[in-house]
């Protein structure tokens, strides 16, 4: 699909039914909408630093429909629009960027993972749930994220190798956003594609618009088919961080605004929409509707994430199978002297 | 059967392996080769290339895949060749193992043995004799076990089959091959988080662990003093009660490892003897250890390691006291 929204009717998946892209789009919606929500209640002090994937719903989308019920993915800190398109509670979601652990306990039946931190450290897990997947004859596929800056990491090289080593059945997606916080894609890699640094390793690979996300759809759909064939593989999909790295930093101090105004151009969206709006089954009136819908079930989320009360002892009681007695000492003086104590002001 | 540690630790595995269908044993040429150590020796061949395999060179992601695997129902035990190559995992470990549990508040746990050998005393290359214990400990979320004898080791590694937990298990390489001991053929547990009372006495409490633990015994036998000798068994958690019940009898505490003196184990135990037992004390706390430098080239390790000498003046002296 180009930027006009044109399909090459060749190579568009006939398992695409209107009701399908639709979906699609929804979910793409939904996922910036989620980001706008979460840009303003970080901006009020209701949630912690957060990632915006604004630009690239069309690689986490695509990728996530592509999956089979029952598949698993392993995603870095900016996969918001898997997680909703796998049906993660909202609620569970929000209180993760409100800086609570209970945002990682996700319900058995989303697939994922939690959300991780230090670049391509969660390669390495994925490589694992895939070969569990393996070992266990469950015929699931695993999907791991990483992003362009993770592709420089010793992990993101191991996992290749080991997968391939290991015929395993996972698919490797760098979300490649062309940013690492302030280094540019040119400044990660002299390598012509990130793609291409699998083909070292001995696995698949492919690269495909990360912004087009009939391709992703595509792409993921025929990774997952060899995957559970035990022929892991990388996909890079090309796409761009139309926003911030998180909210603690300003683009435009390292990057020029031009070349976001090029990529505007490209998004992932309008692009979609111009395909369903062409093709008669998506209109002013429908997107209308899908906005108020999601802005309910968000403001829902977020309500009842607010209400959530933490509970201090929860630290102690998840860090190991029992509780040590110099643990339980520590929690008992802590509960005894009032540190847990409500303070004036605290939310 | 009598055997030595490695005898009992192969043991172990073969009974866990039988087991646990979801075990898995594997590492740097731990298959066929059956380790460097020779620990894993003929599973592969019991068990097929399926349950105990060789992976990749290549630290992170088999620790990081061990992670992986024990969070979908499986139960990995991954070895790594040396506590010094242990450190290009480390990521994953600290990261990762220790947190999985936390950072989903028991939502995904991270059951598997991290096996690795540690200490020195075999005059092996440079980066094959670090004693890391602390720095698993310190992070919280890692279970930290280091048997001294071929029947803790194997009870261990049994306990710890069945546990819940990431558990670093460390194995000393002088100790792999030093003694045999009479060890049962069949299953056993020993448990994990309670210290062992070696020898009981009443005049001075020696804490210590791993390599040390031979080496205290023989000082104390030779030299006939009524000391208690406290076997850690597992560093973290700590066994604080045996610890403080052990020195407010005696009133007198020494912490013998071969870990570096700078922040290991001993500063924790002393800190605790100091905030629980001092009025108690008769003495100050002592402690020996390997001075704070790196570990030495194979040519001075002798110069490093604590030993029956060190022990034995220390002791001298902390009675004079």
């Amino acid at each position: 699909m180009d930027e006009n929204g044109v399909v090459d009717q060749e190579l568009f998946p006939k398992e695409l039914t209107d009701q399908k892209l639709v979906d699609m789009l929804s979910y793409m919606l939904f996922t910036r909408a989620l980001d706008a929500k979460m840009l303003s209640l970080q901006r009020q002090g209701r949630a912690a630093t957060y990632a915006p994937s604004i630009g690239e719903e069309a690689t986490q989308i695509g990728s996530a429909l592509a999956m089979n019920q029952g598949d698993l993915f392993v995603p870095n800190f900016r996969q918001h629009g898997v997680y909703l398109a796998r049906g993660m509670p909202l609620d569970v979601l929000f209180l993760y960027w409100k800086g609570y652990e209970e945002g990682g306990a996700i319900p058995k039946e989303v697939g994922g993972f939690p959300y991780i931190v230090p670049v391509a450290s969660q390669l390495p897990h994925g490589a694992g749930i895939a070969l569990a997947q393996k070992y266990l004859k469950t015929g699931k596929a695993v999907v791991a994220y990483v992003g362009d800056g993770g592709t420089s990491e010793g992990n993101f090289y191991e996992t290749m190798n080991f997968a391939g080593v290991m015929a395993i059945p996972l698919v490797i997606i760098i979300e490649n956003n062309q940013w690492a916080i302030s280094v540019p894609r040119s400044s990660q890699s002299a390598a012509q594609t990130l793609a291409q640094k699998g083909i070292a390793a001995g696995i698949k690979v492919l690269q495909v618009d990360g912004n087009d996300v009939i391709a992703v759809y595509k792409a993921v759909h025929e990774a997952i088919n060899d995957a559970v064939n035990n022929v892991p593989s990388v996909l890079e999909c090309v796409t761009y961080r139309m926003s911030m790295h998180t909210t603690a930093d300003d683009p435009t101090k390292y990057r020029d605004p031009a070349e976001v105004e090029i990529w505007k151009k490209r998004d992932p969206i309008d692009r979609l929409r111009k395909l369903l709006v062409a093709k008669g089954v998506w209109d002013d009136k429908k997107e209308a509707d899908a906005a108020e819908e999601f802005k309910k079930r968000i403001d829902d989320g977020v309500e009842k994430a607010e209400k959530f009360v933490p509970n201090p002892e929860s630290m102690f009681t998840n860090v190991y199978s029992y509780m040590p007695q110099v643990l339980q000492e520590e929690l008992d003086e802590a509960k005894a002297s009032g540190f847990y104590m409500k303070q004036e002001g605290e939310g | 059967m009598m055997t030595n540690m490695v005898g009992a630790l192969n043991s172990a595995l073969d009974i866990i392996l039988n087991e646990n269908k979801n075990a898995v044993v594997f590492g740097e040429d731990v298959g066929k080769d059956g380790g460097v150590f020779r620990v894993t020796d003929g599973l592969q061949a019991k068990y097929s290339s399926e349950r105990v395999f060789d992976t990749p060179l290549a630290e992170s992601v088999i620790l990081g895949a061990s992670i992986g695997m024990a969070m979908s129902g499986m139960f990995p035990i991954p070895e790594i060749q040396f506590a010094g190559f242990m450190y290009m995992g480390f990521d994953q470990l600290i990261n990762h193992a220790a947190r999985y549990r936390s950072r989903s508040r028991g939502r995904f746990t991270v059951p598997m043995i991290v096996r690795t050998p540690v200490s020195g005393g075999v005059r092996t290359l440079e980066h094959h004799s670090d004693s890391p214990e602390v720095y698993y400990s310190h992070v919280g979320g890692l279970v930290v076990v280091e048997p001294s004898n071929p029947y803790d080791a194997k009870g261990l590694m049994i306990r710890a089959s069945h546990m819940q937990d990431p558990v670093i298990f460390l194995e000393p390489t002088k100790l792999y091959r030093l003694f045999k001991q009479e060890v049962p053929e069949e299953s056993y547990e020993v448990e994990i988080g309670k210290a062992n009372v070696v020898k009981e006495g009443q005049k001075l409490s020696i804490i210590t662990y791993g390599t040390m633990v031979p080496v205290v015994k023989e000082v104390v036998e030779k030299k006939a003093i009524d000391a208690e000798i406290i076997d850690l068994r597992t560093i973290n958690p700590l066994d604080e009660e045996t610890i403080l019940n052990s020195v407010k009898k005696t009133g007198r505490a020494m912490i013998v490892h071969e870990a570096q003196l700078s922040f290991g184990a001993g500063a924790e135990i002393a800190a605790r003897i100091a905030e629980k037992a001092i009025f108690e004390l008769d003495a100050p706390v002592m402690r020996v250890a390997s001075d704070s430098l790196p570990y030495p080239f194979p040519g001075y390790e002798n110069f490093y390691i604590p030993n029956a000498i060190k022990v034995s003046k220390a002791i001298d002296k902390m009675m004079s006291q």
